[in-house]
C-alpha cells in the first residue's frame, strides 16, 4: 500500500509527468514574451516533484485544491494540455471559457477546485470539500496545495484547527520553496520550521525531501493510507525551489543568482533522471522517446489554442449566476 | 386553518429545522448554533433534535467556517451557514467575493456555489459600533450573490427554502429587532419567491422604499402621514440584489415622488443605488427630488439616545416624505 513500486514503467512514467509540466512551461513562457499569454504567470520550475509525487497517492474521486501557481497540479492531475493552454490563450475551448486563466484553472470531470490567487484563501475551500465528501461517505480525500508563505495567513491556522477537530480528509502539502514572492523564510518566520504549526494543532506531519520525486511519493502515500483508515488530516512540508522568477514582473533582487544555481543542479528532474541513468534504468533512447512525445504533445497544445476561437461577448455575463447546479 | 401567533425568530428556526429534515444535503453551522441554541436563541433545540453531523458548532473562525460551506456546497451539499452578526462577517469577505461570488464565473461555469449564509445586521438594541452595522448594501454591491433582507414572518419563514434552492450563494440579512416581533403567520403562504418586492402599503401621494428592519419604521411614518392626509405607497424590497427595479419604477410613476428609507449609510450606499435606478428609468416620472432617510454617517454609538438619534425613525421619515408632498 504506502510503498512506491518503482517498476521500470512506474519510474519512466514519474521522468514524463515531471518533463511534460517543464516542458509545457517552457512553451508558457516563450508565449508570454511572444505575447500570447498575458496577465500574472507564475511558472512552477523546479518544484514538480512535488505535485507529480503526491499526485500518485491520489485516487480519481478525491479533489484537488491548488494555488495561482498551478500548472503542475493540473498536468500532474491529467487536465488536458490542450484544455490549459486554451485557457491561457483566453479561448472559449479553455478548461475554464477563458475566465479563469493561468492563476484559475478549474476542471470538474477531474475535481479539481482551482487555481486560488488569494495566499490561503485555498484552505478554508479544501476543508469544505473534505466535509462534504465525508457527509456524503465517498472515501475520498482533498489535497490542498499551498506555499510556505500561505502559513502567515489567518486562514492556514482557522482551517487546520478545523480540519483536525472535525478530523477531516484532507491532505495539507505545502510547498516550501523558501521565498513568498520576495520574502525569505526567516525574514518571514517566527518559527521557520513550517510542520510545526501542524503539529500545533495535532496534525501529523512530514518534512519531505522536495527535490526528490520518489521521496515525495512515498509520503504522500504514507499520507493518503492514514488519511484513507480516519485519523484525519495529514500534513507534507516539501522543501523545494522555485527556479524561475515569482512572476513575469520579477528582476529577482531578493536572492542571489549562485543560490539558484546550487538548487538548479539539485533539480528534480535533473536528479532522478540521473539517477535512473546511474542505475541502468533509463535507456537513452527511452528518454529520448519521452522528449519527442512531450514535445509532440505541447505543440499540440499550442495548435489547439492558436486554433481556438474567443468566447462571444454576448456570453460575458453567463455563469454570473447560475441557472443550475451542474449534474 | 386559523392564523397562528409566532415569532420571527420562531420562523428563521422552523424554516431551518423544515430544510434540515427534508433534504439530507442541508446542514447549518456556525458559531454557537448548537449548545448554546443561537446567540439569538434562533437555532435552540435543534442540535438535540437533529443531532451533530446537521448543526453543527464551529470555533471562532468566520473564514474557515465560511469557505467550509462553500467547499461543501460545491461538493454536493447545501450548507447553511450562519454568522452571528454582520459586522463580523468581514473576518469572512475573502471567501464570500472571491470564492462564493466568483467561481462559478471563473471557472467557466463548471462549479455553482449553492449557499446560504444567514447573518443579523442592523441596531437598536444597543449594541455598539462592532454589533450594529447594516452591511447588506455592501454585498449587495457583488456580482454571483443575491443578498436578501426578509423583514415580515412569511418572509422569515420561507425565504429559506426558495433561497436553498436556488443554485447560487445567497446571503438573509436578519435585522436583530425583528427577533422578537410576534404576529399572526399568514397560514396561506407556503412558499415566497426571492426576486421581487412587495407593496406593503397601498398609496397614491408618495412611495417609501424600504427593507428588512426598517419596514415597520415606514409602515408607521406612513400610518401617521395618512392622518395628515397623504396617502403613502410602502415598497418593501426583500432583495437587494437583484433588485426589483420594476416595481419601484411603477410606484413613482404613479406617485411621483420617492423617498427611500435605510439603515446603511447614505455615501456610496444601495439607497444610493435606488435613487439613481429611479434616475435612470424614471427622471420624467418625478415631481419632486427624491428623498432619503438613513443613518447618521457614524460608527453605531452605545449610549441608547444617541443610537436612536443616529437610525432612521417614523417621525423623520415622515417629515421627508412631507417635505416633498409640501403642505395638505
Amino acid at each position: 500500500m504506502t510503498k512506491v513500486h518503482l517498476d521500470h514503467a512506474h519510474n519512466l512514467h514519474l521522468l514524463k509527468e515531471m518533463i511534460r509540466i517543464r516542458r509545457f512551461e517552457e512553451k508558457c513562457f516563450e508565449l508570454y514574451q511572444a505575447q500570447k499569454i498575458r496577465g500574472f504567470l507564475h511558472l512552477y520550475d523546479g518544484e514538480e516533484a512535488v505535485s507529480v509525487g503526491i499526485m500518485q497517492a491520489l485516487a480519481p474521486q478525491d479533489a484537488v485544491v491548488a494555488t495561482y501557481r498551478e500548472h503542475g497540479q493540473a498536468i500532474a492531475r491529467g487536465i488536458p494540455m490542450t484544455a490549459l493552454m486554451a485557457e491561457m490563450y483566453g479561448r472559449r475551448e479553455g478548461c475554464c471559457r477563458g475566465r479563469g486563466g493561468s492563476m484559475h484553472i478549474f476542471d470538474r470531470e477531474r475535481r479539481f477546485y482551482g487555481g486560488n490567487a488569494i495566499v490561503g484563501g485555498g484552505l478554508p475551500l479544501a476543508v469544505g470539500v473534505a466535509l462534504g465528501d465525508r457527509m456524503q461517505e465517498r472515501g475520498s480525500l482533498t489535497a490542498c496545495f499551498f506555499g510556505e508563505g500561505a502559513v502567515d495567513e489567518g486562514e492556514f491556522h482557522e482551517s487546520l484547527n478545523l480540519a483536525n477537530l472535525w478530523r477531516l480528509p484532507v491532505l495539507f502539502a505545502c510547498e516550501n520553496n523558501l521565498y513568498a514572492m520576495g520574502m525569505r523564510l526567516e525574514r518571514a518566520e517566527a518559527e521557520p520550521d513550517i510542520h510545526k504549526k501542524a503539529e500545533c494543532y495535532r496534525i501529523p506531519s512530514e518534512v519531505v525531501d522536495g527535490m526528490d520525486v520518489v521521496a515525495v511519493e512515498a509520503a504522500a502515500r504514507r499520507a493518503v493510507d492514514s488519511i484513507r483508515a480516519g485519523n484525519g488530516p495529514y500534513f507534507l512540508e516539501c522543501r523545494t525551489y522555485r527556479f524561475r522568477a515569482h512572476s513575469m514582473f520579477d528582476a529577482q533582487l531578493y536572492r542571489p543568482k549562485d543560490e539558484i544555481e546550487e538548487w538548479k543542479r539539485k533539480g528534480p528532474i535533473v536528479r532522478f533522471q540521473g539517477w535512473l541513468s546511474e542505475n541502468a534504468l533509463l535507456h537513452a533512447d527511452e528518454l529520448e522517446r519521452i522528449e519527442v512525445e512531450v514535445a509532440a504533445e505541447v505543440d499540440a497544445a499550442v495548435a489547439f489554442a492558436e486554433s481556438g476561437t474567443p468566447e462571444p461577448v454576448e456570453e460575458l455575463e453567463r455563469f454570473v449566476l447560475m441557472d443550475a447546479v451542474p449534474a | 386553518m386559523t392564523p397562528v401567533r409566532i415569532t420571527y425568530r420562531e420562523c428563521c428556526r422552523q424554516a431551518i429545522r423544515e430544510a434540515i429534515l427534508t433534504d439530507p444535503r442541508v446542514f447549518l453551522m456556525g458559531e454557537d448554533v448548537g449548545r448554546y441554541g443561537g446567540c439569538y436563541a434562533v437555532t435552540k433545540g435543534l442540535l438535540e433534535e437533529l443531532g451533530e453531523d446537521r448543526i453543527r458548532d464551529t470555533p471562532l473562525s468566520e473564514s474557515a467556517f465560511v469557505g467550509a460551506g462553500i467547499g461543501a456546497a460545491m461538493a454536493g451539499m447545501r450548507p447553511i451557514v450562519e454568522i452571528m452578526t454582520c459586522n463580523f462577517s468581514l473576518l469572512a469577505l475573502d471567501q464570500i467575493l472571491n470564492n462564493a461570488a466568483t467561481i462559478p464565473h471563473m471557472s467557466g461555469g463548471q462549479f455553482a456555489v449553492p449557499l446560504v449564509i444567514r447573518m443579523a445586521t442592523g441596531a437598536g438594541r444597543q449594541l455598539a459600533a462592532q454589533h450594529s452595522h447594516s452591511l447588506e448594501g455592501w454585498y449587495a454591491h457583488i456580482p454571483g450573490i443575491k443578498v436578501l433582507a426578509p423583514a415580515t414572518l412569511e418572509d422569515a419563514r420561507h425565504m429559506l427554502k426558495a433561497a436553498l434552492a436556488d443554485p447560487n450563494p445567497v446571503l438573509i440579512f436578519e435585522h436583530m429587532v425583528l427577533y422578537n416581533m410576534e404576529g399572526e403567520l399568514d397560514p396561506t403562504i407556503e412558499a415566497v419567491d426571492i426576486a421581487s418586492a412587495k407593496v406593503r402599503r397601498r398609496g397614491q401621494d408618495i412611495t417609501l422604499v424600504t427593507y428588512g428592519g426598517s419596514l415597520f419604521k415606514t409602515l408607521d411614518a406612513a400610518a401617521a402621514l395618512a392622518q395628515d392626509g397623504i396617502e403613502a405607497e410602502v415598497i418593501d424590497l426583500r432583495s437587494l440584489r437583484p433588485l426589483d427595479v420594476a416595481t419601484v419604477v411603477a410606484s413613482v410613476a404613479k406617485t411621483r415622488r420617492v423617498v427611500i428609507v435605510d439603515e446603511g449609510w447614505k455615501s456610496g450606499s444601495i439607497s444610493a443605488e435606488i435613487g439613481m435606478r429611479i434616475v435612470e428609468e424614471a427622471f420624467f416620472e418625478l415631481d419632486a427630488p427624491i428623498g432619503r432617510v438613513c443613518s447618521a454617517e457614524v460608527p453605531m454609538p452605545y449610549a441608547a439616545h444617541l443610537e436612536q438619534a443616529a437610525l432612521p425613525q417614523p417621525a423623520t421619515i415622515a417629515a421627508a416624505a412631507r417635505s416633498l408632498v409640501g403642505p395638505a
